[in-house]
């Protein structure tokens, strides 16, 4: 049978030499062993391979239910009338454009203190599903904001921010991509990812800071000032399209991987 | 202004989103782990 470690094709001796020198420390109590546990390419495709369609399906029935009950179930606000029927996927945009970002940066550091060979892969497959979300959330924000602010577009601070995020997720998948080309070891990328996330506190306090067009913040920790017939078709919206951006995530993490040990198993037959 | 258009729109324009990197991120998967399958079967 093929050690475990078989599965990091392209990785290899470096990622071998990692996982034995984990093998000897002890973490009692500590998160930190189920981290390293899921870095080994193949414990992790065994999971991914039934969570991805359980997160899909799950996601996609959540946020079906979602949208039909936003558009159907929910009464019309007192001022913006029907237009308010977008926040049930543009609060959901917004979420995953951030968390997204959030998450890259998670898996960036992760690579960088330990080594993880799959915080490198994680890190870059959230990056053009996270780039989709801020992309949706400023599409959805503009076409909300014709009808209720009388225009597309306006040089606020929330706008401004999370079109700056969405600037950023093209830098660094442009960056990924060239440091891959080049033959880098991806620290580069996850220095940028980490660096990044200083938009973030920017994105969320921008309406707390600058008092333009955007409205405030309406869901916070701890409640919200949105009535609760209009608030529950969010809940499944917000957790539908999160499952749906961890089964993209995963599919893409599944596809890289599968690139990496298809290229590696062809430099073996090459090289035998 | 009649609102429902543009929510259309942006439900729209949400659902050609998802359902485009679903479709994309599925088939670069399924084509990788068929190169995998074939070369060991090689």
């Amino acid at each position: 049978m093929a050690p475990a470690y078989h599965n990091y094709g392209a990785w290899g001796e470096p990622a071998r030499l990692w996982l034995e020198s984990r093998a000897s420390i002890d973490y009692p109590g500590c998160a930190v062993p189920i981290l390293h546990a899921l870095a080994n390419p193949a414990r992790f495709l065994k999971l991914a391979r039934p969570l991805t369609p359980l997160c899909f399906w799950c996601g996609v029935v959540l946020a079906l239910i979602g949208c039909w009950a936003g558009l159907t179930r929910t009464p019309p606000d007192y001022l913006q009338g029907d237009t308010v029927r977008i926040l049930y996927i543009h609060v959901p945009a917004a979420w995953l454009g951030m968390a997204g970002w959030g998450g890259l940066a998670v898996a960036s550091f992760a690579y960088l203190v330990w080594r993880h060979p799959l915080a490198a892969i994680a890190a870059r497959a959230m990056a053009v599903p996270g780039a989709l979300f801020a992309a949706l959330c400023l599409v959805t924000g503009s076409i909300w904001g014709r009808p209720t602010w009388g225009t597309w577009w306006q040089w606020d601070g929330r706008l401004t921010s999370m079109l700056l995020l969405f600037f950023v997720y093209i830098a660094y998948i442009a960056l990924a991509r060239a440091d891959a080309d080049r033959g880098g070891d991806g620290r580069i990328p996850a220095v940028f990812g980490i660096a990044g996330t200083v938009l973030l506190p920017v994105i969320r306090y921008s309406v707390v800071w600058w008092h333009t067009l955007h409205q405030g913040q309406s869901i916070g920790l701890t409640g919200s000032t949105i009535a609760p017939s209009m608030l529950w078709p969010l809940w499944f919206t917000l957790s539908g399209f999160t499952l749906f951006f961890a089964a993209i995530v995963l599919m893409r993490m599944r596809a890289a991987l599968g690139l990496q040990k298809a290229e590696a198993r062809m430099r073996r037959m090459a090289a035998a | 202004m009649n609102p429902w258009p543009f929510v259309v729109g942006a439900y729209a324009i949400m659902g050609i989103g998802m359902a485009g990197i679903a479709g994309v991120s599925w088939r670069a998967m399924r084509r990788a782990e068929r190169a995998v399958e074939a070369l060991r079967r090689r």
